[in-house]
């Protein structure tokens, strides 16, 4: 299979070093206890916190593109999402409407909540809007923080049907999750975190 | 008209009513008597203090003895803006944002009220240039801390938001913004409420100590008016400053939010 993302020697203050080789349409998923560094490494793959290493995506090195331009190609999805308008629709480009009520559908949820505030929005409304707010420009690559964690079992099947669905389509995805299950569904690797390092089961 | 000049006898007077404050302390239980007679005693101290400085440095008629007192007073007014926030910058940052912010709006409104509108012959003279100083100071020291404030206050609370967006690929900037507007806001509120109750519901302390001094009203309310002018100015430029430079100091060359650069 074709190498999509490259991680070599990436380490920080606090976590790694971290090797990791995904290739195109592939999803590595990371279990492991809290607080073992799990969305640390998602968040230095991202370049969000200081780190050493290097990363590449399909031969173009994390170093050569501009922080904004490499986040957008590997985008990351955190577990608390963030939201920085009042209502939901502020958060997405201006003539993006019909697609983002689409993909919305697809994960469960009504049309009315495009106009709706963020502060009357559940947890897992939120975090599916923002898994929809990063899967609408189809990056390459996902860096996803349990990403099911506050759902219930159908919306869970909704979104890991999504998710196979854009692997198929050649999308790479990194997945932290804490439930084995979903690790084995969706895991074409499957990795642990422990104190800072990935181990392979 | 001379202005009245006081002798130490009308102070006196005037000091039997930080005693009434004293009394008033003890007989209503309020602890503060020790800290009224400590204030009174500072402020009588400093004020006396700095009398005989500026008598000394208008005597020296020196460019470079002015520059060196208003420079000072920059740096009290810069540790004045580094203290007020509740949250700070790790390390001397504060103190830097604040001294770059206030002593870079004090100096562009100054140099300018000098050479362009009171010109005094020469433009430096200290007579002007330090009291004019001292009151774009005032303001403009308040206008950072708050910007400063604002600012640290908000950007820890709105992570979420700022990282969700840098995630998506947007610049620091773009995510950063509303946090930076938001500060300049808070800055210049002030000078705002300032500007809108000036004359109605506070006769400002410059008109009315010219006015005290002899001066007539209306040349006291057109040296006013040039100075609401140019604290608003300041204001907006120490807002602008201090929002941007910390805003600035919170990332890095890879775009990044730094909270770690907080304490």
């Amino acid at each position: 299979m074709e190498t999509a993302l490259l991680v070599k020697e990436l380490r920080s203050e606090f976590a790694g070093p971290f090797e990791l080789n995904l290739g195109a349409g592939a999803c590595a998923a990371i279990t492991g206890p809290s607080g073992s560094g799990k969305s640390l490494f998602l968040r230095m793959i991202a370049d969000l916190d200081p780190n050493q290493g290097e990363v590449w995506l399909h031969g173009t090195e994390r170093a050569s593109l501009a922080a904004p331009e490499w986040r957008k190609r590997a985008t990351y999805v955190s577990a608390e999402s963030g939201w920085w308008a009042d209502t939901v629709i502020e958060h997405f480009a201006v003539h993006s409407r019909s697609e983002v009520a689409a993909l919305a559908a697809r994960l469960g949820l009504h049309v009315d909540l495009l106009d709706a505030s963020i502060a009357r929005l559940s947890t897992g409304e939120k975090q599916r809007l923002s898994l929809v707010r990063a899967l609408l420009p189809s990056p390459p690559v996902l860096l996803l923080d349990e990403p099911t964690g506050p759902l219930d079992e159908e919306s869970v099947a909704r979104v890991e049907a999504l998710l196979q669905e854009r692997m198929a389509a050649g999308t790479s995805i990194l997945l932290v999750t804490h439930d084995p299950n979903q690790a084995e569904r969706l895991g074409d690797q499957r990795y642990r975190m422990v104190a800072g390092h990935l181990e392979t089961p | 008209m001379n202005p009245i000049l006081l002798t130490p006898l009308d102070i006196s007077i005037a000091a039997s009513l930080i005693i009434l404050d004293a009394v008033l302390s003890i007989w209503l239980r309020l602890r503060l008597h020790r800290q009224i007679a400590i204030a009174a005693a500072r402020m009588v101290v400093q004020l006396v203090a700095i009398g005989y400085v500026l008598r000394f440095i208008f005597a020296l008629n020196n460019p470079a003895a002015t520059l060196l007192l208003i420079l000072i007073m920059v740096l009290v007014a810069a540790r004045e803006v580094a203290a007020r926030p509740e949250r700070r910058f790790k390390g001397h940052s504060n103190l830097v944002i604040g001294f770059i912010s206030v002593g870079f709006a004090t100096f562009v409104t100054s140099i300018l009220a000098l050479t362009t509108a009171i010109r005094p012959q020469p433009w430096f003279d200290p007579h002007y240039a330090i009291p004019l100083a001292g009151i774009i100071l005032g303001n403009v020291l308040n206008s950072a801390s708050l910007s400063l404030d604002s600012f640290l206050g908000t950007v820890r609370r709105e992570r979420q938001a700022i990282e969700a967006r840098l995630s998506l690929g947007e610049t620091y900037r773009e995510a950063i913004a509303p946090l930076v507007r938001e500060a300049i806001r808070r800055g210049l509120l002030p000078i705002i409420n300032q500007m809108s109750a000036a004359g109605i519901v506070t006769l400002p302390g410059i008109m009315t100590g010219q006015i005290l001094a002899g001066l007539d009203p209306l040349e006291a309310v057109k040296y006013q008016i040039l100075l609401m002018f140019l604290l608003s100015g300041g204001s907006g430029l120490s807002a602008l400053a201090a929002s941007y430079l910390a805003a600035w100091h919170l990332t890095d060359e890879r775009q990044r939010l730094r909270l770690d650069r907080l304490q």
